[in-house]
């Protein structure tokens, strides 16, 4: 039997990243893969005639550009293409503008308040601040507070020093902020309520909290530290859907003569001794290597691929309480060609940019009522895109593909799975909003992909869909995630590390845990470390 | 000859009405008289036009030479350093040529359009020094630079744009060949040329039918991201493709001052260019003695650590201790498309070999704050930028 230096459980795009920098230092390295498509919800795939789809993620801009260079992703086919702005339509018929260009966006601000016209690049200031504080903790390991070991101590003191370098004043600013809603956060300088709706987005996006629950306004920040090309809070496409990511990777990774097998789904990590022995597969196979690495979340890591038995008692609680709580959907859509918004000026650049349906902060926090009650939105929360505009490769020309991010949307419907007609139900409700603002939409759909929480659990394997691998909110985040006194990937079993987005610094399509997870196993193994750092913006 | 005053105000290009309607920044400079745009609505924007669908830029304004006449082979074989014999008609070829010192005047692409014709596109005006060493062939040397309306058309889609606009045969076009086409009764040449590096053509035709062109080039690209491109996001894939620009890279010899300013093809990394077999070409002389000799320069593509770009650079041996700075950067940027932070030096020989280290000093500003970075940077072989699609024919539909 072929052994390994090393399995990587899931080719989903951290899985890839990981596996690439430990093929990239030499180590014989085999990435298993439950589906017969590889990306997980890093995926593009083809299910209606010539359109693909970003079935899962569909937007890319956390991808760390360090990552992207190391592995030389733009030779294995990789081209992120940035869009600008977004648009907000209003139930009156008119809408809000968020647009890529500064002054344009000022005046747009200013139809609606001059005030928050000129407050919004304090917000921005501040905002980006905050950003550049946590931005340099992307790529490195969370220090252990408890800990003594020179490593813990000089991260400790980084993360010290970075914080003191902030000045009393913002050092409470950023406490505050780590822990207020982005409801109070956004009132703090707007009082336009479509300003303020339209930023919120960003806050509860991914997140089973309403806009006005504490910890949210840190997951705007998530949504902000990403960059294309230097310039901060840009989003890109990735030309061919969000799959050209995954295999990119992929082909870094077999470039540096990793394997990848995919259909081969992991029913158990092996342990032996207190120590991983390898993996045994669905299929009855058995592979062995003294290093696992999971690139699943942490619950269907150790709650589903493990014996109980093999995992201190009190490890084995904290995972199971760690939230990672369905609560967003995602349509996909073959239009046979461009719908209209007839808010919207025709030919504006508008139409590139994200959409919007909710123009209230009301309207807002009802959306999550309906999820605490057990359902899906009545009046949901989308954000709406059409990459074919920008992207020549995903339909024919002419037709176009949109992808529509739906929130609330709950793991269960009152406790119990999805009936089909519910699915439907849920669909139509996305569809009918959507059309309430373009009247020749519902005409052009040719076909539709209607994806709940439970369906991505079942296709990708993600508890409960939730696209972060877990909620980033504070008790879940640097040295708490995603269990304390394990977040520096190693997990509680010998050679056994996590490496996917329930690990610092957390979801969206970044392949930073997949890297720091990569530099630890590394110095683990005394090998050469092949992990960039980062770029720094000082 | 008239005695009327001659225009003050830059000209404008046949294009230009069309330009001016999708002008939102009014950014426009000079380029050799010409009113040209920075930018028509985003450097970026335009920049990714060039790389994920089509960007069109005008190239009206470029210098062009007509040259006809029985000679017009043994004429152009004697003024570049390449062999022209071997480009037949119907294909395009990267040219240099050179002083009797075997210093670079300019680079230029020559369109081989039939037999016995020729055109020469150039940065900089040469009718004088063509004229020149036109002494003793049997040639004609027009300047057409107004009379030859040209639209370079590049991008992934490029290909899908053209075979829209119904132009027959242009899927067996291959790199550097060129056709021509009917185009509502005026001949339309096209060649598979660019500056990008990336799949793209270049459409020439009369002045009288640009609007046309124009027009008929943006409703056939319509369904495939069609954007009018200004000079800086052309400049940036120019650089992602490793090629040089005149009096960026290097200067024309006969208009350089300082002694040891210019330089040779071979400090250009443009050895493969010099053709020693043939007998005679200007300069010819002067560069066989620089390849016994050595050369003074080396043309450098740099791949640098980080992510600051490196602006006007001093070029180190060493990070620490140096006495004296081996060279600078000429050109550089951070490549979207690569990730990677990019830039053509010149450096003293023998350093700069290919895979060497060199050490860039990076000046940058964070907020008022001006900060300084010894940069390792590698010295790369390949262009940056060269996906496939650039040279798959017939190309693909994006």
């Amino acid at each position: 039997m072929k052994t390994y230096d090393a399995i990587v459980v899931g080719a989903g795009h951290n899985g890839l990243a990981n596996a690439a920098f430990l093929a990239k230092a030499g180590l014989n390295v085999v990435c298993v893969e439950k589906n017969d498509y590889i990306g997980g919800a890093t995926v593009s795939r083809n299910l209606y005639e010539d359109w693909t789809y970003s079935n899962c993620s569909y937007v890319c801009s956390l991808l760390r550009p360090e990552i992207y260079r190391s592995l030389e992703l733009h030779r294995h086919g990789l081209q992120v293409t940035p869009y600008g702005g977004g648009v907000t339509f209003l139930q009156d018929g008119g809408y809000y503008g968020n647009y890529h260009d500064s002054e344009v966006a000022y005046r747009e601000k200013a139809r609606f308040s001059r005030h928050d016209a000129d407050a919004y690049e304090r917000y921005s200031s501040d905002t980006m601040r905050q950003c550049r504080f946590i931005r340099d903790f992307l790529l490195r390991t969370p220090p252990d507070p408890t800990s003594f070991k020179p490593k813990d101590i000089i991260e400790l003191v980084h993360l010290g020093a970075k914080f003191m370098e902030m000045g009393e004043d913002r050092m409470y600013e950023t406490i505050r902020f780590w822990t207020m809603s982005v409801a109070e956060y956004l009132d703090e300088y707007f009082e336009s309520d479509v300003i303020k709706t339209a930023l919120s987005g960003s806050g509860i996006i991914g997140t089973a909290l309403g806009i006005h629950s504490p910890g949210t306004a840190y997951v705007l920040l998530h949504h902000y530290m990403g960059e294309v090309d230097g310039n901060a809070g840009a989003w890109g496409f990735a030309r061919g859907g969000m799959g050209a990511v995954a295999k990119a990777l992929a082909g870094a990774y077999q470039s540096y003569g990793g394997e990848l097998r995919t259909e081969s789904g992991v029913a158990q990590i092996v342990v032996k001794n207190g120590r991983v022995k390898g993996v045994a597969l669905e299929n009855g196979e058995e592979i062995d290597a003294p290093v696992v690495v999971s690139a699943m979340d942490v619950k269907r890591t150790f709650l589903k691929c493990m014996d109980k038995n093999d995992l201190p008692e009190a490890f084995h609680n904290r995972v199971k309480n760690f939230k990672i709580r369905g609560s967003s959907g995602k349509l996909n859509i073959a239009l046979d060609g461009l719908p209209e918004f007839p808010a919207i000026p025709k030919g504006s650049t508008l139409y590139h940019s994200d959409m919007h349906t909710v123009d209230s902060m009301e309207r807002m926090e009802r959306a999550y009522d309906d999820w605490k009650a057990g359902t899906w939105s009545k009046d949901p929360y989308v954000d709406m895109l059409i990459p074919t505009l920008v992207d020549p490769t995903m339909a024919p020309p002419g037709k176009h593909f949109m992808s529509v991010f739906v929130q609330y949307c709950p793991y269960e419907i009152e406790g119990r799975r999805w009936t089909p007609e519910e699915r439907d139900a849920f669909g139509k409700t996305v569809i009918d909003q959507i059309g309430n603002h373009s009247p020749n939409f519902k005409d052009l759909i040719r076909h539709v992909e209607v994806r709940t929480p439970q369906d991505i659990e079942d296709d990708i394997g993600i508890t409960e869909g939730n696209i972060f691998h877990g909620e980033l909110t504070m008790d879940q985040l640097l040295f708490n995630r995603p269990v304390p006194g394990y977040a520096q990937y190693r997990g509680p079993v010998g050679g056994l590390y996590m490496c996917a987005s329930s690990a610092h610094p957390g979801g969206g399509v970044m392949a930073a845990p997949g890297a720091n997870a990569a530099r630890e196993i590394l110095s683990d193994l005394k090998r050469r470390n092949t992990v960039p750092e980062n770029f720094g913006d000082d | 000859m008239s005695n009327a005053e001659v225009e003050q105000r830059m000209l404008r290009s046949p294009f230009y009405p069309r330009q001016a309607e999708l002008d939102m920044l009014s950014a426009w400079h000079g380029w050799k008289g010409y009113q040209a745009a920075d930018a028509f609505y985003c450097e970026d924007m335009e920049y990714f036009a060039i790389r994920n669908s089509t960007g069109v830029f005008d190239l009206t304004p470029m210098t062009k030479y007509r040259i006809t006449g029985t000679d017009a082979l043994e004429y152009m074989d004697r003024l570049v350093t390449r062999d022209m014999r071997k480009v037949q008609p119907g294909r395009v070829a990267y040219a240099v040529w050179c002083d009797d010192q075997g210093q670079v005047i300019d680079d230029g692409t020559i369109f081989h359009l039939r037999d016995n014709e020729y055109r020469l596109c150039s940065q900089e005006r040469h009718l004088d020094w063509l004229t020149a060493a036109a002494i003793g062939f049997d040639v004609a040397v027009t300047e057409e630079t107004a009379d030859v309306a040209g639209l370079a058309v590049q991008g992934p889609t490029s290909f899908s744009v053209l075979s829209n606009m119904g132009i027959k045969g242009i899927g067996e076009l291959k790199p550097f060949g060129l056709m021509h086409a009917d185009f509502r009764g005026s001949e339309l040449m096209i060649s598979r040329t660019g500056f990008t590096g990336d799949l793209g053509y270049e459409l020439w035709i009369e002045p009288g039918k640009a609007i046309d062109l124009w027009d008929a080039l943006f409703e056939a690209g319509k369904l495939h991201g069609i954007r009018a491109i200004g000079t800086h996001a052309l400049n940036l894939a120019r650089i992602e493709a490793g090629y040089l620009q005149a009096g960026n890279e290097f200067l024309p010899a006969d208009l350089t001052v300082r002694p040891g300013r210019t330089r040779s093809p071979l400090e250009l990394g443009l050895e493969w260019l010099v053709d020693f077999k043939k007998p005679n070409f200007n300069g010819r002389r002067a560069l066989a003695e620089e390849k016994r000799r050595g050369s003074r320069w080396r043309l450098v593509k740099l791949d640098i650590e980080g992510n600051k770009a490196a602006h006007n650079s001093y070029i180190f041996a060493k990070a620490k201790r140096n006495r004296a700075a081996i060279g600078f950067v000429t050109s550089a940027a951070w490549s979207p498309v690569c990730k990677q932070n990019i830039a053509i030096g010149t450096v003293r020989a023998p350093h700069g070999a290919v895979g060497d280290s060199v050490w860039v000093e990076v000046y940058y500003q964070r907020e008022m704050h001006w900060s300084r970075v010894m940069a390792r940077a590698t010295v790369v072989d390949k262009p940056f930028w060269f996906p496939p699609r650039r040279g798959a024919t017939p190309p693909g539909p994006y």
